[in-house]
């Protein structure tokens, strides 16, 4: 039976490499094997499928391979976060779930339906269901708050008065009810943002798609829109796919994550999987801000050995997110021995997994590694070297 | 100041006026829908028609490159069928528009060219057909800039419609021409350049504040 229940027609599925399952994953299969599906358990409701995705520019210099064979599912209702440095493609691939780029070669498919095969009326039908926010605001400086709300809903024929009601309704929504008449120069970063995703909203779409949206705010704004972001996602139940180079947004919001390199798919899954045991160069190097390396100062005074002399040993104990439901007990820690050290680092709890990394020091002697890894099963357990205590 | 040359002057003025008004008029809706259609047309444009593009613009530029002095005579069998005369002030006011239709409408071009891209993403993301954008995104946003760009044009007019004399079109740089240079008036040049500057002015200073007016950006 397939463990991979979302990803049925994807001709680029080997090369993936498909996350570890924890075990309540693989209990659940287990029992559906048995038993069937489930009563709690949703089967897959694919939203937006990608199936062989390739884009390529062709410019002076020859032809640039923007998307490269890209194929996974987004799920009804979830947060799926698209996450790569610049030029990784991400602003293509999301800009092919409503056409604003059409891809070379391959198709999306929203509910289904081939993006790719629609007229101008059908894909204008589309792009009504899909909200889009983008990194610059693009609000018209031309047109008020209101009008800039409304505008998708006057292009769409709908009457002034329903126009009305509804802005009303979504400037209360993202608390901008008395900036209504005024023009967006007059709005912060912030305020901005909410007026696009008021916009975005304004039509009662089924996905919001999000470009870099909170890349050009500061990080209490960033926060702010995020909260808000997960608020309608919960509220209004709608599917939201969201690009960014920032892995902090994606720990923040997003329930799932694909790390996308030079055009590629390198790796998927949900966020604490990616996040508590990244596989691959592109997703650590991303994931660096967040991964508490040793710091500057300590990593000096590293040392191989000890050579019989005092001193600690300095130990990296990872907690890649699975098996851990009630978080990382202090007697586990305790358990290492007196003259335990937490030296540095930090835990996530990501929908329920507690993941991250703790430098921890230890005096050298008598230290038991085989003893630490009992202690600490769900940990990986590493020993990055030595401190001289004089030193 | 005696009372027939105050008439004469007055006379002078509303010429001018009615041609530059008529030309300005015919020069922003012509102007405008080729400035529309040379932005849409252009590769990255809404509806993408190089070949079209590309022989719209070769147009403009020939008409561009005649000097008007030549405009004015090589347009007279256009004018007699549009006015049914070649002379007079309506008869100025073909080769007026005909010269400034295509200065203006590469003026308003520039302005809608550098309407933001993402505005036209933003407008193609919330389900606007191409026409909403011309209608709500392109021409809005690029307003203050193309009222500018008619200032500009109003004010390169009244100095173009001084040659409008030639076809008998009359107006205040005739009078100039007339009174100062062929009968030596020098005061009557004078005043006539005084009324001209007052002119300028007043044009220059209506349309920077109805740019200023219309522009939001800040």
């Amino acid at each position: 039976m397939s463990l991979e229940p979302a990803m049925p027609h994807a001709p680029g599925f080997k090369q993936i490499p498909v996350r570890g399952l924890s075990i309540n994953d693989v209990h659940d299969s287990v029992l559906r094997v048995v038993r069937g599906p489930l009563p709690s358990a949703k089967p897959p409701d694919v939203h937006i499928a990608f199936d062989g995705l390739q884009k390529r520019y062709s410019g002076r210099k020859g032809t640039v391979v923007a998307l490269k064979d890209v194929s996974f599912n987004v799920e009804r209702g979830e947060i799926f976060g698209i996450i790569g440095r610049s030029g990784a493609g991400k602003s293509t691939l999301l800009r092919a779930i409503n056409m604003l780029e059409s891809p070379s070669a391959g198709r999306v498919r929203v509910d289904d339906i081939d993006v790719g095969t629609l007229d101008e009326d059908a894909l204008v039908a589309l792009r009504r269901r899909i909200g889009m926010i983008f990194q610059h605001f693009n609000l018209l400086s031309a047109k008020t708050v209101r009008e800039n709300v409304g505008l998708p809903l006057r292009v769409a024929g709908v009457k002034p008065k329903v126009v009305h009601e509804r802005v009303d309704a979504l400037l209360e929504l993202v608390g901008l009810r008395d900036k209504a008449d005024v023009y967006p120069a007059k709005l912060s970063g912030g305020q901005k943002q909410r007026v696009g995703i008021a916009r975005a909203l304004v039509h009662n779409p089924e996905i919001l798609l999000c470009d870099e949206a909170t890349s050009a705010l500061d990080p209490e704004t960033t926060q702010s829109i995020l909260d808000l972001l997960r608020d309608i996602n919960r509220k209004l139940g709608l599917t939201i796919v969201l690009i960014t180079h920032d892995m902090s947004v994606i720990r923040e919001i997003c329930h799932k994550v694909l790390v996308l390199d030079h055009g590629q798919v390198v790796e998927r899954g949900e966020v604490w999987e990616v996040f508590g045991n990244p596989q691959e160069d592109a997703t650590r190097a991303l994931l660096r801000p967040l991964l508490h390396d040793i710091p500057l100062d300590l990593a000096d005074r590293l040392v191989a050995d000890l050579n019989g002399r005092p001193g600690d040993a300095i130990l990296k104990v990872r907690f890649p997110g699975n098996g851990l439901p009630g978080g990382v007990p202090f007697a586990a820690l305790a358990a290492l021995g007196q003259g335990a050290n937490l030296l540095h680092g930090g835990l996530d709890r990501l929908r329920g997994h507690a993941q991250g990394n703790l430098l921890i020091s230890l005096p050298a002697q008598g230290w038991n590694e085989e003893q630490a890894r009992k202690t600490l099963p769900a940990a990986h357990i590493e020993v990055l070297g030595y401190v001289h205590a004089d030193t | 100041m005696s009372t027939p040359i105050l008439d004469r002057y007055i006379h002078a003025l509303l010429q001018t006026l009615l041609m530059v008004s008529v030309s300005m008029a015919i020069a922003i809706v012509a102007g405008l829908i080729i400035a529309v259609v040379l932005n849409a047309t252009a590769v990255d444009g809404l509806y993408p028609k190089p070949r079209l593009n590309k022989t719209l613009s070769i147009t403009i530029n020939m008409f561009r490159a005649i000097p008007f002095i030549i405009l004015l005579v090589a347009l007279l069998p256009v004018t007699r069928f549009i006015v049914g005369t070649t002379l007079g002030t309506w008869a100025a006011i073909v080769p007026l528009s005909a010269n400034l239709i295509p200065f203006f409408a590469r003026i308003a071009q520039v302005s809608l060219n550098s309407v933001e891209p993402g505005l036209i993403e933003a407008a193609r993301a919330m389900g606007c057909r191409r026409w909403h954008i011309v209608r709500h995104v392109l021409l809005p946003e690029a307003l203050p800039s193309i009222l500018g760009g008619m200032t500009v044009t109003a004010i390169a007019m009244i100095d173009t419609s001084a040659m409008a004399g030639a076809v008998g079109g009359g107006g205040l740089g005739d009078m100039a021409i007339r009174y100062g240079y062929e009968r030596y008036e020098t005061q009557v040049m004078f005043m006539v350049i005084v009324i001209l500057i007052a002119l300028v002015s007043i044009v220059q200073f209506a349309g920077e504040w109805l740019a200023r007016r219309t522009d939001h950006k800040r």
